[in-house]
């Protein structure tokens, strides 16, 4: 069933591809139902999801592949990956049903999306590091093609930049998977059975420098500070479907590796370096917000939150190597704190930047200054951009606060230092408040007059993005229960 | 014991070109398909006898002179699959020319001696090997008959007399330390030998064998000889004999005692070739001397494995593996190159996605898996080299393989990019120059190309299957 999932939207796309008389409007709609009826088997799944055992996978599969290297086609999943499988379904049938206006070769850019959910999927329900490769690595080159095909701007150069620098982490992260392979006994690519016996365990020196190329590919994904240069301009340029998919589940590829790959594989190291760890994330948290302070351009500004976002996770996961007796309860916290930031981050900034692609679409900009009093012509749009800002800074009864809340819980209660990132929150509040008083507030000036209210399409596709936060933000219990387990395993983990 | 039968293969190839060239002078011109015919049915055969033989416990003949055990199955099996894949573009590129029937002898010559280098389990059969491989190669280029596949032939030549020379040399060398020409004595009796002389022989030797595998430091001939020759002798140039010189490195490697430090010198040239042919890649702009620089830094990619080879039994298998998912891959790229012959240029390439989108995604799958992007074959290849090459420590080697990949990346998007570029918006776009004007692309090479490309990912999704080929499982 898992595996359905999985390769349903690949056969959809090469079906996409080798009927070309297929028409335009056909491929968009079969977009949409390809993504719906995945979602559809997702939600299947989650209902027939039982906790698996520690260490365990519920749903699995394995299928030798290269007995040779001992590495074989295993999938499935737990707390950690099954929030992410659904968020990222959610996602790809919000963008398959906003991209429904697409104009621009819209039978290629169904296929080349739908070929991209099936790459992300794998990636979340890999269960063995050469096919968690294989899909980081074909991430890359998908949303390569998405930014250098449907982008604007200087989108080659973007493209280009994105594209070196993440193929450089992923490279490193690769150089770390076969050390891991060398070090275990005997050989092995299997993520279940690496954890187990965490192979470098008794070499920290080794252990180390595993950790370390790991570290930088997964770094350079997430994106934190100081790799994160690529990020700003290839979100600039990418079309707003593909900002979504990139910030929405791209991103999370690389927090997802944190707590599936570094932390159960090299638990030693971890803890060794866990007070880096935390230091690349609180600098990520108040670098992000203060640059994205900055930022005229609203997608840069909601590209750099991302980094802001994305630090706090790392954070959480940096806190939950400080191993110490008595605080097991918190870095728990810290830990799914973090994956619900995971899930709330993916859901909230895809909608923002869905918004932000209105606005280029009508306008053909998207600097603030070219707006002002934007809630006059556009009161839906701005009803929807106010929410979506509000749950990314992290107001109450959205899905950002229940994710942050626990994140500074879990990580002040065993680190008190790191309450330094609080101020990451105040900036981040400041710049959406401002953005909001900017573009929506005052006399209708500039690209403002003529601004066409959302479509059905564009407001079925964010809204149901932003009311989904708000569901996970007043009732968490649903999703908690499925990550706390996990979450607390990944902590007993780091502490052996 | 002499045992020909184990030799079946080679003797059909040899046979089969004899024939060919014969054969051909008693063919008509507008009939020579027919002697392209017999190439097909004789590389089938081949490729039939080597698979059937490939089944057998390993064992060598002619007095131990010649191997036969699976890494010379493979090499069998891949380098007539080569030549047969490259059979395409010659039925474009050649049919009905006045050298038809020769370019196919000369193909299947070429063949016979890259299987001869692969099997050579003796100096002397090796020396051989390399001589039958070499001179046709010369003749190949030559026959292009134009300006700059003069001077790529004259620089082929005077490079293979060089090192051919070299290589002599130190069979020499080592024939006189020794006593012997067999490996198998070999390896008794080097260990006692001076140190410094064998490591001179073997330095001789192995460069020797790099002119064949076209890698650092004689891979001058290369980048000129992928340009200025036919599509044809280019592709196999740079595909089949390259198979046949680096099984023949690997045996060389089981042989030779570590005192004489042949693991420094096959990693020194296997990092020298991978980077040196990376850099000249950089900025060149016609697709075919971008494709010829490329083939030096995968020599270097291949060698890796090499230098493990005492010591993980992962080494053998990753480089028969590598070797194939190279093949295939390389020959579909240089497929793409042959199918639009008045696409000399990088920048001539510019919207060939909406004007040929198989094409286009061909040349998309094959550029992206030399680079070694999963799920393609030589992404298996190369994870399972650098994992060999860390397994038998060292560590550093399998670095620098990751490092030059993302280097390489960016040559081989200097030519994917334009492909997938609108013709429309690039030229609007402040570029002036008009489109390139439109040739219809040829019909064989352009299947091939796509045949190739489909090919690299079912062995990369498959490879399990070849892998346990390779280990002899």
């Amino acid at each position: 069933m898992l595996s359905v999932i999985v390769f349903l939207p690949l056969v959809a796309a090469a079906a996409l591809v080798a009927l070309p008389r297929l028409g335009d409007r056909l491929a968009r709609w079969a977009w949409v139902a390809v993504a719906a009826v995945d979602l559809a088997l997702i939600v299947i799944l989650w209902a027939r999801y039982d906790t698996p055992p520690a260490g365990g996978l519920a749903f699995a599969q394995q299928v030798d592949w290269i007995p040779g290297v001992n590495s074989s086609y295993h999938i499935g999943v737990d707390g950690l990956s099954l929030p992410l499988v659904a968020m990222t379904a959610v996602i790809f049938l919000a963008c398959a049903v906003y991209a429904l206006r697409e104009r621009h070769r819209p039978r290629g850019h169904a296929a080349l999306f739908l070929f991209l959910q099936t790459v992300s999927l794998g990636l979340f329900v890999a269960a063995d590091l050469i096919l968690f490769f294989v899909f980081f690595d074909l991430s890359i080159v998908g949303m390569y093609f998405v930014i250098a095909g449907w982008g604007h701007g200087n989108r080659a150069h973007s493209a280009l930049k994105f594209f070196l620098y993440t193929f450089l982490g992923s490279l490193a992260l690769l150089v770390g998977f076969i050390g891991l392979y060398v070090a275990a006994e005997p050989h092995t690519f299997d993520m279940p059975t690496l954890a187990a016996a965490t192979p470098l365990a008794a070499r920290p020196l080794a252990g180390g420098l595993v950790l370390a190329a790991i570290l930088l590919g997964l770094a350079v994904k997430t994106p934190t500070v100081p790799f994160h240069t690529w990020l700003p301009p290839a979100h600039t340029d990418a079309p707003a479907v593909g900002s979504a998919v990139l910030a929405g589940v791209l991103l999370k590829m690389g927090t997802y590796g944190f707590v599936r790959i570094a932390m159960p594989m090299l638990p030693q190291a971890w803890r060794a370096w866990a007070w880096v760890i935390i230091a690349v994330g609180v600098v990520s948290v108040i670098y992000g917000a203060l640059v994205a302070l900055a930022q005229t351009n609203l997608k840069r500004m909601v590209a750099y939150t991302s980094v802001n976002h994305m630090g706090y996770i790392v954070l959480a996961v940096g806190v939950a190597g400080l191993v110490a007796g008595d605080t097991m309860q918190a870095r728990t916290v810290a830990v799914t704190g973090a994956v619900t930031q995971m899930v709330s981050h993916g859901l909230i900034t895809a909608a923002l930047f869905l918004l932000a692609g209105v606005l280029r679409e009508r306008a053909g900009t998207d600097d603030m200054h070219d707006y002002g009093g934007l809630a006059a012509p556009a009161p839906v749009f701005a009803t929807l951009f106010a929410v979506g800002a509000f749950a990314a800074l992290g107001l109450p009864a959205f899905s950002g606060f229940i994710a942050e809340f626990q994140i500074f819980t879990g990580s002040i209660a065993a680190a008190p230092a790191t309450a330094v990132a609080v101020l990451g929150i105040l900036i981040t509040a400041a710049l959406f408040l401002r953005a909001l008083q900017r573009v929506f507030t005052g006399e209708t000036r500039g690209k403002s007059i003529g601004f066409t209210d959302l479509r059905a399409g564009e407001r079925w596709s964010i809204g149901a993005l932003l009311l989904l936060s708000l569901v996970i933000g007043v009732l968490p219990r649903p999703l908690l229960q499925v990550i706390e387990p996990a979450a607390r395993t990944v902590v007993g983990l780091l502490g052996r | 014991m002499m045992r020909p039968a184990l030799l079946l293969p080679e003797m059909l190839l040899a046979a089969g070109a004899l024939a060919a060239l014969i054969g051909g002078s008693f063919v008509a011109r507008d009939r020579q398909w027919f002697i392209r015919a017999f190439t097909i049915a004789v590389l089938v055969a081949t490729i039939v006898a080597a698979a059937i033989q490939l089944r057998e416990p390993a064992t060598s003949a002619f007095d131990d002179s010649f191997a036969v055990d699976t890494a010379t199955g493979f090499a069998r099996i891949l380098a007539a699959t080569g030549t047969l894949l490259i059979l395409a573009i010659a039925a474009d590129e050649i049919s009905g020319s006045p050298r038809e029937s020769e370019t196919y002898a000369l193909l299947l010559f070429a063949t016979v001696g890259a299987v001869l280098l692969a099997g050579a389990n003796d100096l002397l059969v090796l020396a051989v090997g390399f001589l039958l491989a070499s001179i046709p190669l010369y003749a190949l280029i030559g026959l292009a008959a134009t300006a700059a596949g003069a001077e790529a032939a004259m620089k082929t030549y005077l490079m293979g007399a060089l090192f051919g020379i070299l290589l002599l040399l130190g069979v020499t060398i080592l024939s006189g330390l020794a006593g012997t020409t067999g490996y198998t004595e070999l390896a008794e009796r080097l260990p006692d030998a001076p140190r410094a002389v064998a490591t001179v022989a073997v330095v001789a030797l192995i460069a020797g064998l790099m002119f064949k595998a076209g890698g650092v430091p004689a891979h001058f001939w290369v980048p000129d000889a992928a340009q200025g020759a036919t599509a044809t002798a280019a592709t196999f140039l740079t595909t089949v004999p390259k198979i046949g010189a680096l099984v023949a490195v690997y045996r060389l490697a089981t042989v030779l005692p570590t005192s004489t430090s042949w693991p420094i010198v096959v990693a020194a040239i296997a990092v020298a070739s991978m980077t040196l042919g990376n850099l000249a890649a950089y900025w060149q702009s016609d697709p075919r001397r971008l494709l010829g620089w490329s083939t030096v830094s995968q020599v270097g990619f291949a060698l890796v494995p090499v230098v493990a080879v005492d010591r993980s039994n992962l080494a053998l298998p990753s480089l028969l593996v590598y070797l194939a998912g190279y093949t295939v891959t390389n020959i579909a790229a240089f497929a793409v190159s042959a199918a639009l012959p008045q696409h000399r240029d990088l920048t001539d390439y510019r919207g060939l996605a909406a004007r040929r989108g198989g094409l286009a995604a061909a040349l998309l799958v094959a550029l992206l898996g030399l680079v070694g992007t999963p799920p393609t074959a030589v992404f298996v290849g190369k994870l399972t080299t650098a994992a060999a090459a860390w397994d038998g420590g060292y560590a550093w080697l399998a670095v620098v393989v990751f490092v030059n990949t993302v280097i390489s990346l960016f040559y081989y998007l200097r030519w994917i990019v334009p492909a997938y570029r609108d013709a429309a918006l690039a030229s609007s776009g402040g570029d002036h120059s008009a489109p390139p004007p439109e040739h219809p692309a040829r019909r064989w090479s352009a299947r091939l190309a796509v045949t190739g490309a489909a090919l690299s990912l079912v062995v990369g999704v498959a490879a399990g299957l070849l892998w346990n080929v390779a280990a002899g499982i």
